[in-house]
Formats: structure tokens, C-alpha cells, sequence
């Protein structure tokens, strides 16, 4: 239960962090390290080189952009979990972060570390693919966007190139009095979700629904965006009956099985889920936003 | 800028220590091996058990996650910095042992160092809030009860006057 030998480097500019990248074979970049390093400690990995991040100045930020919230890759979670502007803004991800880990891990796990390690039931990934975030990374070359749907690309394997490094992410937000929903079952608080739902809402002035985004985490290789779901709720008003309705499509989500649970456990978990994250969005269409967390 | 081994210069419950490293070990061995502050426990050593918690500049975090080289120019606490002194406890500490907050004791550094931060960010928590405050932190013997009701009379006893300061947190 050590880490391997390997050299490390702590660069100053992310210039530098993407020059060692590409001059350095077998390396891995340290995020926040709340998965690398169990990885390491478990020789899961074996690097010959790690670039920590930790000290590249510039990467840790949250900001309106236009009408997206940007984030830069080494912001925390903790500070996404008491940041006013995600709390106003971005609400659904304010309440899918408290079920991230504990605040151990929090204070330490960065939202660029939990999508390039993109653990299908990790809560941000889940959230990338919710609100078609847009995935900024750098490299020798400069920048380039990739929008969420193209970014995993496998199980645990996102699109990033070996010589990039994600450098931030952009939401971009839903209007104001939207509906959102983040649930999801676990054996213990924090452990890792073997199923999750994710919801947003937007509805017409006759309580409509005019956009719909449905996405379910943790039951296949990638979190999954419940289209029928959101085909069924589009145009008509959610009632219980539609709601239940619709989301028995996601039984038949192409679920993973593990320890935790077969595949079958996970595809009624996503029925289930997605029709309690839609029962607890819908009363939140049109409200004020709930006092603070915290 | 690349080597195998570093020299580290860090704060550690106040005491500034200066050491030659190999890069690759966790801050939680260096903190029991190379300061000899056995009072962090290492239980799984891959973060799920919590006993190795510590602050990092008054925030929690488990050492077992993080490399001795990444805490230098940082300031630290382990549970041997709790105390006040060699013969006092710390109220929290205090409440611990009034409580039966502990049993075999193997988690309750972790629990210990998870709860100043809590307690310091929270000081009127909830049962609730202190189950999930907890909740990174296993513990195998207590079943719980007895370090919620230890750390909700810490909150108490911390509020009395004279009551020593939590540790801040640093920017």
C-alpha cells in the first residue's frame, strides 16, 4: 500500500505543466488526488513521472461567462459546495455536490480531476452530460472545446488527447425559476452512487414543458441522457402519470454489473430515480431558490 | 525541478520541520515516519476509512491521499496538536471521553480532527449534521452513538466561556 517510485514535478505555469506532458513519457497528472493517489497507493497505476497540479497558478476559478458559469480545473469541490454564484446559478449542481464523498475529500477533489478520471457514478460527470457542459483543455497547440457528448469516449477514457490537460468547464445555466433534481441511491452517504438521476426542467408560462434534461448515472460505462424521457415530457404538463410513464424507458438503459449491484438492479433503480428526481424538480419550476445549504 | 527525493518545510501542530523526503511517500507516513507522530492512524490507506485525517491549513483532508511534497510551505494539524497542553484536554477531547465517544481509539484522531473543522464551521450542528460530518470517518466499535453525542455536547462545551478557539482556516 505504497505508491510506486516515480519522479514528480511541481510546475509554476500550465505552459510548463503541458511541456513536461508532452516531453515526459508515462506520465500522470495529480489533481486533486482523491483518486489518483488510492490508484497509486494501490499500484493500480504505475507512472514513471507525475505533474501535480496543485501549484499551477490560474486553474482554480469560478465565473460568468457570457450565459455559461465557468469553472476553472483545479477548483475545488468544497468551493464549488459554498460558492454563491453555483448556488444561485447552477443550482442542481449545488445539491449534487454535497453527495460527493465527504468533506475530506471535498476540500481536496478538483471538478477537472472527477471528469478526466470520469467514473460513471461520479456526481460532476453525471452533471457534464445534464448540462451538455463544454470541455476546455490545452495543449502544445492551444485551446480546444469539446462539447460533453463527445467527451467519454469508453469506460473511464475521455476524449482528451495525451499531450492536453483539461483546463476548465463551462455550464451554461437555465434560465431562472428552471426545475432541477439531483438524486441518487447509495449504501452509505458518500459512497459512490450505483444509480443516480439528474434533472432539469424549463416550462412554458401554461406549465408545459418546454426542455427537458434527464440524465442517469453510475448505471452504464458513461452516465446516459434518458431521451425518451425527455421526448415524453416535452410539450405536455408532468403529471404523476406521464412522469411514472416516461421514465419506464430507462429500463431499458445497457446497465453495467459489479459488486455492488447486477445490471438489473440498476436499470430499476434508473426508472425509479428518474421519476423521483422529476417528482422533485416539477414543485421547484417557477419557485425562489431554497435557502442556503449552509 | 525532477528528483526522486525533496526537502519539505512544514508546520506541523506548530512546529516547523524541515526533512528530506522520497517523493512518493504519503504525507501520512511522512507525518509517522519521518516526525514519529503515530497519533494519525493509517486504516485502509486509500480514503476510505478516515482515520488519517488531519487538517491542512484548518481543513480536513486524509493524508493517505496526498504526498508529503505537496504539504510543503503548509501548515498542519494532527490529533497530538489537539490538547492544549501535556496534562489538559481539549473540550472536544473532553467530550469524547465523557461520552464513550471512543472504544478501541483507532479512529478517533480522524474523528477528532474531522469534527474541529466541523464544529468551527458549524458550531449549533443537528444530530444530522453531525451523522454526515462523520461520515467519512468508520468506526467499528462505538456503532456511532456515542461520538454523536460527543461531538454534540463538544458544541456545548465550546460555546462556554473560555472555551479555546478552533483552528482557522488559511486561504
Amino acid at each position: 500500500m505504497k505508491p510506486p517510485p516515480f519522479r514528480y514535478y511541481d510546475p509554476r505555469t500550465l505552459a510548463d505543466a503541458i511541456g513536461l506532458l508532452g516531453r515526459l513519457e508515462n506520465a500522470k497528472v495529480l489533481a486533486g488526488g482523491q483518486s489518483l493517489m488510492p490508484m497509486l497507493n494501490m499500484r493500480y497505476v504505475l507512472p514513471d513521472h507525475v505533474i501535480d497540479l496543485n501549484r499551477v497558478d490560474g486553474l482554480s476559478y469560478i465565473r460568468e461567462a457570457g450565459g455559461a458559469i465557468e469553472i476553472g480545473a483545479m477548483t475545488r469541490q468544497r468551493e464549488l459546495e459554498f460558492s454563491e454564484l453555483i448556488r444561485t446559478k447552477l443550482p442542481l449542481m449545488q445539491e449534487a455536490i454535497l453527495q460527493i464523498g465527504h468533506r475530506q475529500t471535498r476540500n481536496r477533489g478538483t471538478i477537472g480531476g472527477s471528469l478526466c478520471h470520469l467514473d460513471p457514478a461520479a456526481e460532476l460527470v453525471t452533471l457534464g452530460a445534464a448540462f451538455d457542459a463544454s470541455v476546455v483543455v490545452t495543449g502544445p497547440n492551444g485551446q480546444r472545446e469539446i462539447p460533453f457528448a463527445e467527451f467519454p469516449v469508453a469506460y473511464m477514457t475521455t476524449a482528451i488527447e495525451p499531450n492536453e490537460i483539461l483546463t476548465a468547464v463551462r455550464f451554461t445555466r437555465w434560465p431562472a425559476g428552471h426545475g432541477y433534481a439531483f438524486v441518487e441511491f447509495s449504501r452509505r452517504h458518500g459512497d459512490f452512487a450505483i444509480t443516480s438521476a439528474a434533472v432539469l426542467l424549463e416550462a412554458d408560462g401554461g406549465g408545459k414543458i418546454k426542455r427537458a434534461s434527464v440524465t442517469i448515472g453510475g448505471a452504464a460505462v458513461t452516465p446516459v441522457r434518458a431521451r425518451e424521457v425527455e421526448q415524453a415530457l416535452v410539450g405536455n404538463v408532468p403529471t404523476p402519470e406521464l412522469m411514472r410513464q416516461a421514465c419506464e424507458s430507462c429500463r431499458a438503459i445497457e446497465a453495467i454489473e459489479d459488486i455492488h449491484a447486477p445490471a438489473s438492479y440498476r436499470q430499476h433503480l434508473a426508472a425509479v430515480l428518474s421519476r423521483r428526481a422529476l417528482e422533485k424538480a416539477v414543485p421547484r419550476i417557477g419557485q425562489p431558490l431554497a435557502a442556503k445549504l449552509h | 525541478m525532477s528528483e526522486l527525493k525533496r526537502t519539505v518545510t512544514l508546520t506541523v501542530n506548530g512546529k516547523r520541520y524541515e526533512k528530506e523526503v522520497e517523493v512518493r511517500v504519503t504525507l501520512a507516513d511522512f507525518i509517522r515516519h519521518y516526525l514519529g507522530l503515530t497519533g494519525t492512524h493509517l486504516g485502509c490507506e486509500h480514503g476510505v476509512c478516515g482515520a488519517c485525517t488531519i487538517l491542512l491549513d484548518g481543513r480536513s483532508a486524509r493524508s493517505c491521499l496526498m504526498l508529503a511534497v505537496q504539504a510543503d510551505g503548509h501548515e498542519i494539524l494532527t490529533v497530538e496538536g489537539i490538547a492544549p497542553n501535556d496534562t489538559e484536554l481539549h473540550p472536544l477531547q473532553e467530550a469524547f471521553r465523557d461520552n464513550h465517544g471512543l472504544q478501541c481509539g483507532f479512529c478517533t484522531p480522524g474523528m477528532l480532527t474531522t469534527l474541529l473543522e466541523f464544529l468551527r464551521d458549524n458550531p449549533n450542528p443537528t444530530e444530522q449534521e453531525v451523522r454526515i460530518a462523520i461520515s467519512g470517518n468508520l468506526c467499528r466499535c462505538t456503532g456511532y452513538q456515542g461520538i454523536v453525542n460527543a461531538a454534540l455536547d463538544a458544541a456545548k462545551r465550546l460555546q462556554a466561556p473560555g472555551a479555546p478557539v478552533l483552528p482557522p482556516a488559511r486561504a
